[in-house]
């Protein structure tokens, strides 16, 4: 029968297309570690620092690591709180009905549709420009806040992740059954007691997956930190957290971009491509991991 | 069940007379806000708490979901002098003298060549002298050809223009130190090129693939699929970038023996693959939201598995589909690292998939550092900040009011 081969045919063939897919992304992977791997020496994770970005032979990647380590966690300190506040909002006290409900949840969802850009002018022209300008102003003078640092990227890394932990955290509190809910306020407990005690710690979990995904996704940012405080050669850093600092991911971006030689630094933009996506990349997995094994375990209570 | 285990244990071990489970009328699960009236002496401390928490609560989601509109008064707040048309390039036309150089205050010296103070203490007074000759010079031959053109008003920003040294009206996007010319067309198309491109790549992939895992395979294959498919989405795109440039581009250049190395192609491709993982996850959700009766219906009727997929789930779950190809075209308009390294960065205007393109985004990243602060360049880039605003949110309506219109009373996903 003709249509039975058709059937087989096009199961056939949409079944190619996503192992062609996965397998393109697997190239890339390997790709990229092939590329990375003779770049890939124990010299990238010495301590000695070449004085040179570019300097294929002496430059370490640690500072790098360190510094998207330190605006990591500064944008998670800044986002958990106000992403699980939200959150908690929205799915425990708001009425979903209500216009008010209905605008906030809107304005969450644009939020996550801007593009990294134009968080990144954002974070120059607020961040910067009007709350470092304004400290400096109340500090009288000087120019010690109102200029790119790390504090101001991560804060711009915080808004513009705000999305992915309270989409996340309310998918964890939806999963959570009514029953416990309703079981804790029959026992008495207030609203607020109920979400304090029953509700969060049943959704760690959940949130923490939120969290894990918006790391990973922050760790490849370029866009959003690349005038908000990445700092372009090494001369431009020191510690404080009102400095700029080296990235890990606008490394590469420097690499790709503003090399003197290609050629010659290809092998470092290589490993440090290699050292981005394998961090990312297990980010990601971890969260996968997570979040499936959230599921199944939600599907088991139904 | 593991919570009605778990739930009195927790209760138990409280001293608070509030757990205790003799002390409320079964109603006051639906009135926990408000307090019976039998049981007054121990309430009010925690209906102050109650009235706190919800009001914070409340405070910090207006604040979290307040930000897109913060962030939009903002960046068009930079821009709004242009559309107003406060800010014009011909100001900056007074001509200085060499003469002047040791008279006037250096600031205003500075801001006349529009230099940063770095670079200003980096030159030398007779550099100085030659720039302000050059720049002299330059604006006088200007004056005489075209007379003087504010290069920021309306007009010039959306319609074609014959500049000084242009044998006809052109599109030119040249943010030049002294003959700056800001006209939006070639990024435009330059964005809508390369985006247009990675859609036409990224949707038919990411459909076949979303139908095959959602109506066509076995339920374990599904299990661990769509997961592997969206853990791609953790690429990070400047890493897909730096193997645009230093991959695909040079075995474009091998294929079609083309003149740049870097180019639309090339960024569209790259962004295609970017795009790919969300928009197979949006799609995969749109199919599987159609109800399951519907397949069984059409297997009973005697359809093949994939005669049910594609002639009554895929028309079911248009909207959903329909909504999610939106959201991937406004991801590829807003994407920046790929088609910043990747593009080429010419803003030129040409339909040549193989000749290098300048974006919207791209156009931002790459000149927002030179910009001086609150300068007409730096405006300018707001004014691209805002637009793409614009484009981000009507891509969004559009996908919202797709899913409402198509979701009739017959069908539509759930």
């Amino acid at each position: 029968m003709s249509s039975r081969n058709g059937s087989h045919l096009f199961t056939g063939l949409t079944g190619a297309v996503f192992w062609a897919i996965l397998g393109i992304f697997g190239i890339v992977l390997v790709l990229t570690a092939v590329a990375g791997a003779p770049g890939l020496t124990w010299n990238l994770f010495s301590a000695s620092e070449g004085p040179e970005l570019f300097d294929v032979s002496r430059t370490s990647l640690l500072p790098m690591v360190f510094g998207t380590v330190r605006r990591l966690f500064l944008m998670t300190l800044c986002v958990v709180p106000l992403g699980v506040l939200t959150a908690v909002y929205l799915s425990e006290y708001a009425r979903p009905s209500s216009r008010v409900t209905r605008c906030l949840r809107g304005a969450l969802l644009s939020l996550a549709g801007v593009p990294s850009i134009v968080f990144g002018l954002f974070g120059l022209g607020f961040f910067v420009g009007f709350l470092g300008v304004g400290l400096d102003g109340l500090a009288g003078g000087g120019q010690r806040f109102g200029r790119p640092g790390l504090l101001w990227a991560s804060l711009t890394l915080a808004v513009m992740n705000l999305p992915v932990v309270v989409v996340a955290t309310e998918e964890a509190l939806r999963s959570i059954p009514p029953g416990s809910r309703e079981a804790a306020l029959a026992l008495g407990a207030t609203r607020f007691q109920m979400v304090l005690r029953v509700v969060l710690p049943e959704a760690v979990p959940g949130i923490l997956t939120g969290v894990i995904l918006a790391i990973g996704r922050a760790a490849g940012e370029v866009a959003p930190i690349l005038f908000t405080g990445a700092a372009f050669s090494r001369s431009d850093t020191s510690g404080g957290i009102f400095d700029r600092f080296l990235d890990l991911a606008c490394h590469l971006f420097l690499l790709s971009t503003q090399s003197p030689d290609l050629d010659r630094t290809q092998s470092l933009a290589g490993a440090t491509a290699l050292v981005l996506l394998v961090l990312t990349v297990t980010l990601n997995l971890l969260a996968v991991v997570l979040r499936a094994r959230i599921r199944w375990t939600a599907r088991l209570h139904d | 069940m593991k919570d009605g285990s778990t739930l009195p244990k927790r209760s138990e071990g409280e001293e608070d007379p509030l757990s205790s489970p003799m002390d409320l009328p079964p109603n006051v699960v639906h009135t926990a806000l408000g307090t019976p009236p039998g049981s007054a002496g121990r309430r009010p401390l925690s209906r102050i708490v109650e009235w706190v928490a919800e009001r914070i609560l409340f405070g910090v989601a207006v604040l979290t979901s307040g930000l897109v509109l913060l962030m939009f008064l903002f960046v068009a707040r930079e821009a709004l002098p242009i559309l107003l048309g406060r800010v014009s390039t011909v100001n900056s036309r007074e001509v200085l003298r060499p003469t002047d150089l040791g008279v006037l205050p250096p600031e205003r010296i500075r801001n006349y060549l529009e230099l940063s103070p770095e670079e200003f203490a980096a030159r030398s007074p007779e550099e100085l002298r030659l720039l302000l000759e050059v720049r002299a010079e330059v604006i006088a031959e200007e004056s005489a050809s075209v007379g003087d053109p504010n290069a920021l008003e309306p007009a010039l920003l959306v319609r074609p223009f014959q500049w000084a040294g242009y044998d006809k009206p052109a599109f030119v996007w040249q943010p030049g130190r002294w003959s700056p010319k800001y006209n939006l067309v070639p990024l435009v198309l330059g964005s809508l090129k390369v985006a247009a491109i990675a859609v036409a790549l990224a949707v038919p992939l990411s459909l076949a693939a979303a139908l095959h895992v959602s109506q066509l395979s076995s339920s374990r294959f599904q299990h661990w699929a769509k997961p592997a498919l969206e853990m791609l989405s953790g690429v990070p795109g400047v890493v897909l970038g730096f193997l645009a440039l230093s991959v695909v581009a040079p075995m474009f250049q091998w294929l079609t023996g083309g003149e740049f190395l870097l180019n639309a192609a090339v960024a569209g491709v790259a962004l295609g693959f970017a795009l790919i993982p969300q928009l197979f996850s949006l799609a995969e959700d749109a199919l599987s939201g159609v109800p399951r009766e519907l397949t069984r219906a059409a297997l009973a009727l005697g359809a093949t598995r994939w005669q049910a997929a594609w002639r009554v789930v895929l028309p079911a779950a248009r909207s959903g589909i329909v909504a999610a190809v939106l959201l991937a075209f406004g991801r590829a308009m807003g994407e920046t690292m790929i088609v910043l390294i990747a593009s080429g960065n010419a803003p030129r205007l040409d339909w040549s998939p193989w000749m290098p393109v300048r974006t919207l985004t791209a156009t931002i990243a790459a000149e927002l550092g030179e910009t001086s602060f609150h300068g007409p360049h730096y405006r300018m880039l707001f004014l691209l900040g805002t637009l793409l605003f614009l484009i981000s949110f009507g891509v969004q309506l559009m996908a919202a009011l797709v899913v409402r219109r198509l979701q009739g009373p017959s069908g539509g996903s759930r």
